[in-house]
């Protein structure tokens, strides 16, 4: 460092210059924080844009030039056509409403129930703790490999893919209420009973409104978590959905459908996900209200 | 006139590995209708114990509660109790939250808010009772918690250290408004608090109690007419009563941590 440097730190520079040997103490390096600068939002947007543009593109001239085996990853111009195609002249609708009907039955059946058991562990200690291993066995089980078993039982229809995204939401959502029942403060629980409460009162006037910011959290994650059991069981048997048409592309190397049923159920995640996301927030409102 | 609270030979011990740990000795305790009382001692002497007891969320392992000369032992909703903490539901506005114990007792919401909204002018909370309780200083909130004490309309009302988490300003604020509220409704108040001067202020007897096992060791009267000034506080005689208690308090502090004064 310079001698301009070192006469900014103030004390003990006379001392270092008068003796101008310098081994006993190390400078330390002047070091400024350091500060990020935030772009705007239109210049995060634009290049976000960009990049995928240039990926796209990249893809498509890759793919033109031979550089990618168009057979395999298809090519951006195709699954274009076959987008078009596929609303204008197949069952794009149908396979749609299967998809969202299956995900969104199974989100409502497995959050509900999930809630309603996680708060049921409320009302006794022994209760939930004699049930309390099987709710953990049911989490850690595997339950997509359990898919074919329940195509088997529940049929090749709705009820089978209904009851995967049940099963895939429901765990979530009862540990996540129970976590919020243990949560409540005794304190609390210690009011309500001076004012003279009974357990139904302190069950719907203190836990249930201290548990619903618990379970209004899961909500984003079981949409998803919904939508991948009704994918999952359409893979393995069905006659429509966006699953079913994946995995028939698949089979038939029509690489451009398989890329076009992705992208259509992601758009259908996307739209989902978001309109959850504003249930939650108006939810919470009504909770504070 | 009979006892509007009485303790009879109450005691509570709780079984511990190392055998039965005596938490309260039998004590015994008459508090006459409208007269304002005090516990004061230190840490673990059982003044939270003999609250849990009177407001039955404690069963005791002997002696007997009585209210009005009925056996009160083990029953719930029989005396107002405000813990340490304001324990107001953030999800609730204020007027909502003020009226948790008369919604409990089965009064209509409706019913239940009108009652409660000329308490809540009265006492100071006008313009915040709509807020949520976020939205409250430590001294508000406190108020709404005791506006809540208060409203469940019980004769009996049971103070667990309402001031002791407030600033000193604010504390003694507050302590002027309880006193107002007290003898605007006449309730039969017991008060527990670590701090002497704040005891002897405000109440007509002080009780010191001690440890191991926790139980009163002297009751004092507090003969100052009221309304008391602050200054009272500076009296001969105030500093006389004040004295005699931390010298009860100190003696015993030999066993104990001793936080008190």
């Amino acid at each position: 460092m310079t001698v301009q440097d070192t006469s900014r730190l103030g004390t003990g520079i006379d001392l270092s210059r008068a003796q101008p040997a310098p081994v006993t103490r190390r400078q330390k390096p002047m070091r400024r924080l350091p500060v990020q600068k935030d772009w705007p939002l239109w210049a995060i947007i634009a290049t976000q844009i960009g990049i995928l543009a240039a990926l796209i593109a990249l893809w498509q001239i890759g793919a033109d030039y031979g550089w990618i085996d168009g057979f395999f990853w298809s090519k951006p111009s195709d699954i274009y056509d076959t987008l078009i195609k596929f609303f204008t002249e197949g069952d794009a609708w149908i396979d749609i409403s299967y998809t969202f009907r299956a995900t969104i039955i199974g989100f409502l059946i497995g959050t509900t129930c999930g809630s309603l058991l996680g708060l049921s562990f409320w009302w006794s200690r022994n209760y939930a703790t004699i049930i309390q291993p099987y709710v953990i066995c049911f989490e850690t089980l595997p339950k997509l490999a359990l898919a074919p078993l329940v195509i088997l039982v529940f049929g090749l229809g709705l009820a089978s893919k209904v009851a995967i995204a049940t099963a895939l939401t429901l765990v979530v959502s009862t540990l996540t209420a129970y976590a919020g029942v243990k949560a409540v403060d005794t304190d609390q629980e210690r009011l309500f009973y001076s004012l003279g409460a009974s357990r139904m009162q302190v069950f719907r006037k203190l836990v249930v409104p201290f548990c619903l910011p618990w379970i209004i959290s899961v909500l984003r994650v079981n949409i998803g978590l919904a939508l991948t059991g009704a994918v999952v069981g359409e893979f393995i048997a069905a006659q429509h959905g966006l699953g079913r048409q994946i995995l028939y592309a698949g089979q038939t190397y029509d690489i451009a459908l398989v890329w076009v049923a992705v992208l259509v159920l992601s758009t259908l995640a996307v739209m989902m996900y978001a309109a959850v996301s504003w249930l939650e927030s108006i939810l919470r409102k009504g909770v504070k209200q | 006139m009979p006892a509007k609270l009485r303790l009879d030979q109450v005691s509570m011990a709780f079984k511990t590995p190392k055998g039965v740990f005596q938490a309260l000795a039998p004590v015994s305790l008459d508090i006459p209708q409208g007269r304002f009382v005090s516990l004061i001692g230190p840490s673990g002497c059982g003044k939270s114990t003999i609250f849990n007891i009177v407001a039955g969320l404690l069963e005791p392992s002997a002696g007997r509660v009585l209210i009005d000369s009925a056996d009160a032992t083990g029953t719930i909703g029989r005396v107002g109790y405000m813990l340490q903490k304001d324990l107001l539901l953030p999800w609730r506005t204020v007027l909502d939250n003020v009226i948790l114990g008369i919604e409990i007792q089965g009064v209509p919401l409706r019913e239940a808010r009108e009652r409660a909204l000329p308490l809540l002018h009265r006492y100071g909370l006008s313009g915040f009772e709509y807020l949520y309780p976020n939205a409250l200083s430590g001294g508000m909130r406190q108020r709404a918690a005791l506006l809540r004490t208060l409203l469940f309309d019980t004769d009996v009302i049971l103070l667990d250290e309402p001031f002791g988490a407030l600033d000193a300003q604010t504390k003694l604020r507050m302590q002027e408004w309880l006193l107002g509220l007290w003898s605007d409704f006449g309730k039969t108040v017991v008060f527990v608090t670590h701090d002497v001067e704040e005891a002897i202020y405000l109440s007509d007897e002080v009780h010191v109690m001690t440890t191991r096992p926790g139980r009163i060791v002297e009751s004092i009267i507090v003969p100052i007419a009221r309304p008391r000034p602050r200054s009272v506080i500076l009296t001969p005689e105030f500093v006389a009563i004040k004295e005699h208690c931390l010298g009860l308090l100190t003696s015993g502090r030999d066993t104990s941590m001793g936080e008190a004064a």
